[in-house]
C-alpha cells in the first residue's frame, strides 16, 4: 500500500504570545503530519493552543520558528499574498463562529469560496444543497437561519471550494447535541467524498473518537 | 476571484439601501451645490472672455477722448494721414442695448460677426445691425433698422458696420479709435497730431473678469463650504459601511482574498459609487445653476456692468470639476478607514469594533486638531495678507471648530448627567453622551451651517444697514440730471439757480493716482457736502481744504489699496501734489475714486465739461417738469432721488439672493446630514434600547426621549454656533471684504434674526429625527427579543 502524500506538515513549529506574566509558550518544537483522505482530532483544554494550531496550519498566523507545509508549499517562506494564494486554492476553514457574509445569500454564500479558487461547480453545490437540507434556504440570508443551519452553510461553503486541507474550529461547539450530530454526520461523509483531510478542534471526547486519530495539546506539546 | 469579492462587497450596499442612499444622496447633494457654483462661474467667466475676445477690450491699445468728449472724423483723417494705423469705433445706445459700429476692412476684430458675412455680404449695403437673439427679445422695435439674429455676438450688444450705426445713432463722431498691432516705424507722436486725444494701453482696460473675482471667489467659497457639509455625509457613511463589514472583511481574507486585492477592490467599489453620486449631483447642480444663473447675470450686470447670458450651457470645465471633487472625496473619506482595515489583524475580533471604545482617543485627536486650527487661524488673522489667506484662515476657524464641538458638548453633558434626579433622567444623559461620537459628524455638519448662517445673516444685514445709511448720506441731490450738449449744460447752470434749485455738477475722468486706476471727481464744495459725506476718518477743515485746492477726499478703496490715509500726500499730476483730507466710505464701488473742488479739476482737465448734474430742490416734480419743457431734456436723462435708492437697493438685494440661496441650501444639507446620521444609527440603536426597554420603558416613552435628546443636541449646537457664527461674520467682515472689495464694514448684531434662525435649525434637527424615532417606537418586540437571543 502506498502511503499518501502529507497534505499539511509540522516540523520543530514553535509560537509564543506575550502574556500579562510574560512570554506564553504555546507550541513547543511540534512536529506533525496530516495526510490526503485522513480525519484528525485535536483536543487541549481551553487556552492549550489549538486555535493557535489551527490558524497557523491555515497560514492566518505565522509561527515563530520551524517548517510548516501545506500541499507542498511552505508558508514560512511566503509572503501574505502567496499565503493567500495557498489558502484559497487548497484550505477552508470552518469557524466556530460561522462567520458567513450577512449581505449574501444562502446560496451565494455556498458557492462564495469557490468562485474565489475559479473552480465552481453547480453540480456539487446542488448535491451539497441537498445533503444538509438546505434547499429551501437557499434564497435566505444568514440571519434568517438557526445556528445549526448557519453551520451547515459555513460545512457547504467549505467542502464546495474542494480543499485539500479542511479546518475545523469546533465547528459543533454552539450546537446542541442533536443538530450536532447531524452536522458532523454530513462533514464526515463529504470528507470521505472528496478525499480532504480534516483538522478538527474540539472539546468532545465523543467527537474525538469519530475521527481517524486524536491528538491531545498539551503545555505545547502534541501527545 | 475579483466578480466574487466585488459582489460580496456590493451586497452590503443591497442589503442597506439607507446606507446607500445616504452615501448616495449625500455625495449628489454635495457635488450639486459645488457643481452648480463652478457651472456658473464658468458661464461667467466664460461671457467675460467672450466679451473681450469680441470687443478686443484688453487686447489692442486705443486711442480714446477725453470724459465727455469724443473724436471727429478729421481727427481719424488726421491720425491716418500721419501714418496710425487706427480702426473707428462708434459706440452709443439704443432701447438700453449698447451699439457699436466698427470698420470691418480694417478692425482687428469683428465684434463677433463671422468674417464671410461680414465681407461676403457688405454690411454697409445691407443696411442691418447683428445681435444675440436673447439681446433681441423686446428691443427690436427700438431700431430703424433690421436687426439680424446671430449667437456669436456678446449679450447686451448690437454691432453693425460704422457707417449704419452713425445712421441709427444719428451722429458722424467716433467713440474710440483701435490701434492696430503693426505700426510704421516711424509716425508722429499721438500728441503731436490730435493734442487732446489719449492712448490708452491694453493692460489698462478695465478687466471685467478682474473686478468680479471676489464675487466669484465668494461663490466658490460658499460652493466649497456646502461641499464639505455633504461630505460630513459621505464620511459618516462609509465610516458606518466599513465599520459593520470588519467581519466580511475578515472572512474573505481568511477564505484567501489577499490584502491589497481587497483594498484595491474596496477603493474601486467606492470609486464606482461616487461616479454614481457625482452623476445625480452634477445633474442636480446644472439644474441649481439654471435657476440660480438669471439672479446672477442680473446681479454682475447691476453690480459691475458684466454681460452674462442667463442660459445655462453645459461645458466640460465644471462637468470634470465636480466630477473630480466628488471622487476625490469620496475616496479621501474612505482613507482613515480603509487604513484601518489594512492596519487590522486578520485574527481581529468579528465583532464590529465599539464606537466609544475609541470615542476617548478619538476625542483628543479632535482636541489637538481643533487647536492646531485655532492657532493656524490666529496666525493667519496676524500675519497673513490677500484674499486666499483670508478664506485659509475661514477654513481654519470653521473647521477648528467643527472639530472642537464633541469635545465642547461632552461636559455639559456630564454635568446634566451629575444632577439627574431621576433613574430615567440619568440613563437618558448618560445615553446621550454614548451618542456624541456616532452622531458627531451629523453635529460638525449642522455647526457648520447654522454658523455659517448666522455669519451671512450678519454681514449681509450689517451691509444693508450701512448701505442704506450710506444712500441717503450720497445721494442727497432729488433729482440728477444728464444732458448730452453743451448748450443744455448751461442752461442747467444759469437758469435753475434762477428758479432756487442748487446746481451741483459731477465732473469725472479715469486717471491714475498713487499707481491706481483713479476716477477723479470734481465737485462744488457747499452745504451738501458739508452736511452729509460722513467720513471715516478726516481733517477738521476737510472741506474747507478741498476747497482751497489744496486736498482731496479719497474713497477707501483708493485709500487702502495705495496705502494712503489722512495727512498723507499724494502726486494728482507731475506737478501738483494734494494732501488726502478725509477718506470716505463708498461701499459697492469697485473703483478707486478721488474727490477734488471743481476748479482744481477744470485746473488739471480744462477740456472736460459737466455732463450729469444734481439738483437740490423743494419741489423735484415741479423742477422735473421745467426741465423736461423748458429746456428740452428727455424723461429718460432725469432721476429721482427716490429711484436711484430703490435701483441701488434692488441691485443690493439681488447681489445676495444667490448667497441666501446658498445658505438655504447648506442648512438643508446639514438636516439631511443629521436625518441620514439618526436613520442609519437606528439599528444600531436597538441592542442599546433593548434593556431600557425590557426593563419596562415603554417604546413609545424610547421615542419620545430619542426626539428629545435631538433637540438637546440641536441647541448645543446652537449654542456654540452663535459664537462661531459671529467670528465668521467679523472675519468676513474684516479681513475678507476689506481684501476682496478693498472697504471695511461695521458689524451690528440681529438677535431676532439668530433665534429665528436657531428655532428653524431645532425644528429642521426634530423634522430629520422625527422618522427615526417613529421607526423604533414601531419596532416590534420579536426585534427587540433578539438582541436577548443567544442560540446561535
Amino acid at each position: 500500500m502506498v502511503q499518501a502524500s502529507p497534505v499539511l506538515t509540522f516540523r520543530n513549529i514553535s509560537k509564543s504570545y506575550a502574556g500579562e506574566s510574560g512570554l506564553v509558550q504555546v507550541l513547543r518544537g511540534v512536529d506533525f503530519d496530516l495526510s490526503s483522505g485522513e480525519t484528525l482530532a485535536l483536543t487541549g483544554e481551553s487556552g492549550s493552543g489549538k486555535s493557535t494550531f489551527l490558524h497557523i496550519a491555515g497560514g492566518l498566523d505565522a509561527a515563530d520558528s520551524g517548517l510548516v507545509e501545506v500541499a507542498g508549499y511552505d508558508l514560512s517562506t511566503l509572503s501574505d499574498v502567496q499565503r493567500a494564494h495557498v489558502r484559497r486554492e487548497n484550505v477552508a476553514v470552518v469557524f466556530q463562529q460561522f462567520n458567513l457574509i450577512p449581505s449574501l445569500t444562502v446560496g451565494d454564500n455556498i458557492a462564495f469560496q469557490a468562485r474565489l479558487a475559479g473552480r465552481v461547480d453547480d453540480a456539487l453545490l446542488i448535491d451539497l444543497a441537498e445533503r444538509l437540507n438546505l434547499v429551501n434556504q437557499l434564497r435566505k440570508y444568514p440571519e434568517d437561519l438557526s445556528g445549526g443551519q448557519q453551520q451547515r452553510v459555513a460545512i457547504a461553503r467549505a467542502i464546495a471550494a474542494r480543499p485539500k486541507l479542511l479546518l475545523a474550529d469546533e465547528p459543533t461547539g454552539n450546537l446542541d447535541e442533536a443538530t450536532a450530530q447531524r452536522v458532523l454526520d454530513a462533514l464526515l461523509a463529504l470528507v470521505t467524498d472528496t478525499g480532504a483531510a480534516l483538522l478538527l478542534v474540539t472539546h468532545s471526547p465523543a467527537i474525538a473518537a469519530r475521527m481517524d486519530r486524536h491528538v491531545h495539546l498539551s503545555r505545547g506539546l502534541l501527545k | 476571484m475579483n466578480r466574487a469579492c466585488l459582489k460580496a462587497l456590493f451586497s452590503h450596499w443591497r442589503r442597506n439601501p439607507l446606507q446607500l442612499f445616504a452615501f448616495l444622496a449625500g455625495l449628489a447633494l454635495a457635488t450639486a451645490l459645488w457643481s452648480g457654483v463652478q457651472a456658473i462661474n464658468s458661464e461667467a467667466r466664460a461671457s467675460y472672455a467672450a466679451a473681450a475676445a469680441t470687443l478686443a477690450e484688453g487686447q489692442f491699445d486705443q486711442i480714446i477722448p477725453p470724459s465727455g468728449g469724443t473724436i471727429s472724423q478729421d481727427d481719424f483723417v488726421a491720425l491716418r494721414r500721419a501714418g496710425w494705423l487706427v480702426s473707428p469705433v462708434s459706440e452709443g445706445e439704443v432701447g438700453g442695448v449698447r451699439v457699436i459700429g466698427f470698420d470691418p476692412l480694417s478692425s482687428p476684430v469683428n465684434f463677433g460677426i463671422d468674417e464671410l458675412e461680414a465681407e461676403e455680404q457688405s454690411l454697409r449695403e445691407e443696411g442691418v445691425l447683428y445681435a444675440n437673439p436673447e439681446t433681441m427679445r423686446g428691443v427690436e422695435d427700438s431700431f430703424d433698422v433690421p436687426l439680424r439674429a446671430n449667437s456669436n455676438i456678446v449679450l447686451g450688444i448690437t454691432v453693425g458696420d460704422i457707417g449704419v450705426v452713425q445712421q441709427v445713432l444719428g451722429r458722424t463722431h467716433l467713440t474710440r479709435l483701435i490701434v492696430l498691432p503693426e505700426q510704421p516705424l516711424r509716425r508722429p507722436k499721438l500728441h503731436d497730431v490730435t493734442p487732446h486725444l489719449d492712448l490708452q494701453e491694453a493692460s489698462q482696460t478695465a478687466d471685467i473678469g478682474e473686478l468680479t473675482d471676489s464675487f466669484h471667489l465668494n461663490l466658490k467659497a460658499f460652493g466649497l463650504l456646502s461641499f464639505a457639509v455633504g461630505l460630513f455625509i459621505v464620511y459618516s457613511t462609509i465610516g458606518l459601511a466599513f465599520e459593520q463589514r470588519r467581519g466580511i472583511v475578515r472572512t474573505l481574507r481568511a477564505l484567501g482574498v489577499p490584502l491589497p486585492r481587497l483594498i484595491s477592490l474596496m477603493i474601486v467599489e467606492v470609486f464606482l459609487l461616487a461616479l454614481v453620486g457625482a452623476s445625480l449631483g452634477l445633474a442636480l447642480g446644472y439644474f441649481i445653476a439654471a435657476a440660480l444663473l438669471p439672479d446672477v447675470a442680473m446681479t454682475l450686470r447691476g453690480l459691475y456692468g458684466a454681460q452674462v447670458s442667463g442660459v445655462l450651457k453645459f461645458r466640460a470645465s465644471w462637468w470634470v470639476s465636480g466630477m473630480g471633487i466628488a471622487v476625490l472625496g469620496s475616496l479621501a473619506a474612505a482613507t482613515v478607514q480603509l487604513r484601518q482595515i489594512a492596519a487590522m489583524p486578520i485574527l481581529a475580533s468579528v465583532r464590529p469594533r465599539a464606537w466609544q471604545m475609541h470615542a476617548g482617543r478619538a476625542l483628543r485627536v479632535k482636541a489637538s486638531a481643533a487647536f492646531i486650527l485655532m492657532i493656524g487661524a490666529v496666525a493667519l488673522g496676524l500675519f497673513g495678507s490677500g484674499l486666499i489667506a483670508g478664506f485659509a484662515l475661514l477654513a481654519c476657524f470653521l473647521i477648528g471648530a467643527a472639530l472642537a464641538l464633541p469635545v465642547l458638548i461632552h461636559p455639559f453633558l456630564v454635568f446634566a448627567q451629575n444632577h439627574a434626579r431621576t433613574a430615567v433622567a440619568c440613563w437618558f444623559w448618560a445615553d446621550t453622551r454614548q451618542q456624541i461620537p456616532k452622531l458627531s459628524l451629523a453635529l460638525m455638519a449642522l455647526l457648520l451651517a447654522i454658523s455659517a448662517n448666522v455669519g451671512v445673516v450678519t454681514m449681509v444685514s450689517s451691509f444693508r444697514l450701512t448701505f442704506v445709511a450710506f444712500l441717503d448720506q450720497r445721494l442727497a441731490p432729488e433729482l440728477y440730471v444728464q444732458v448730452l450738449e453743451a448748450k443744455q449744460a448751461v442752461a442747467i447752470e444759469t437758469q435753475l439757480p434762477e428758479l432756487g434749485a442748487t446746481v451741483l455738477p459731477l465732473l469725472s475722468q479715469d486717471t491714475e493716482v498713487a499707481g491706481q486706476p483713479t476716477r477723479l471727481f470734481g465737485v462744488r464744495v457747499g452745504p451738501t457736502y458739508r452736511e452729509n459725506w460722513v467720513f471715516l476718518e478726516g481733517l477738521p477743515d476737510a472741506w474747507d481744504r478741498v476747497r482751497d485746492g489744496t486736498a482731496a477726499v479719497a474713497n477707501e478703496q483708493l485709500a487702502r489699496r495705495a496705502g494712503l490715509w489722512v495727512g498723507d500726500s499724494v502726486m494728482l499730476t507731475k506737478d501738483h501734489r494734494i494732501t488726502i483730507a478725509a477718506v470716505v466710505a463708498d461701499y459697492g464701488n469697485p473703483l478707486g475714486q478721488l474727490v477734488v473742488d471743481e476748479a482744481l479739476f477744470h485746473t488739471l482737465h480744462p477740456q472736460i465739461e459737466a455732463r450729469q448734474f444734481g439738483v437740490r430742490t423743494d419741489d423735484p416734480a415741479a423742477l422735473r417738469r421745467i426741465l423736461i419743457s423748458d429746456l428740452g431734456l428727455a424723461d429718460s436723462a432725469i432721476t429721482n432721488q427716490s429711484a436711484l435708492k430703490d435701483i441701488s437697493l434692488q441691485v443690493f438685494d439681488r447681489t445676495f439672493t444667490v448667497t441666501s440661496a446658498l445658505n438655504v441650501l447648506t442648512l438643508a444639507v446639514a438636516g439631511f446630514a443629521m436625518l441620514m446620521s439618526l436613520l442609519t444609527l437606528t439599528d444600531l440603536r436597538v441592542p442599546q434600547l433593548a434593556p431600557v426597554w425590557a426593563l419596562g420603558m415603554t417604546r413609545r416613552r424610547i421615542g419620545q426621549l430619542e426626539l428629545m435628546r435631538t433637540v438637546v443636541f440641536a441647541a448645543l449646537v446652537c449654542l456654540f454656533a452663535l459664537p462661531v457664527g459671529l467670528g465668521l461674520a467679523w472675519v468676513l467682515l474684516t479681513i475678507v471684504n476689506v481684501e476682496a472689495f478693498g472697504w471695511r464694514l461695521p458689524m451690528f448684531l440681529f438677535p431676532l434674526d439668530y433665534l429665528r434662525l436657531f428655532v428653524l435649525a431645532i425644528l429642521a434637527a426634530i423634522a430629520a429625527a422625527f422618522w427615526p424615532a417613529v421607526r423604533l417606537m414601531c419596532l416590534p418586540p420579536a426585534q427587540l427579543l433578539k438582541v436577548f437571543a443567544n442560540e446561535r
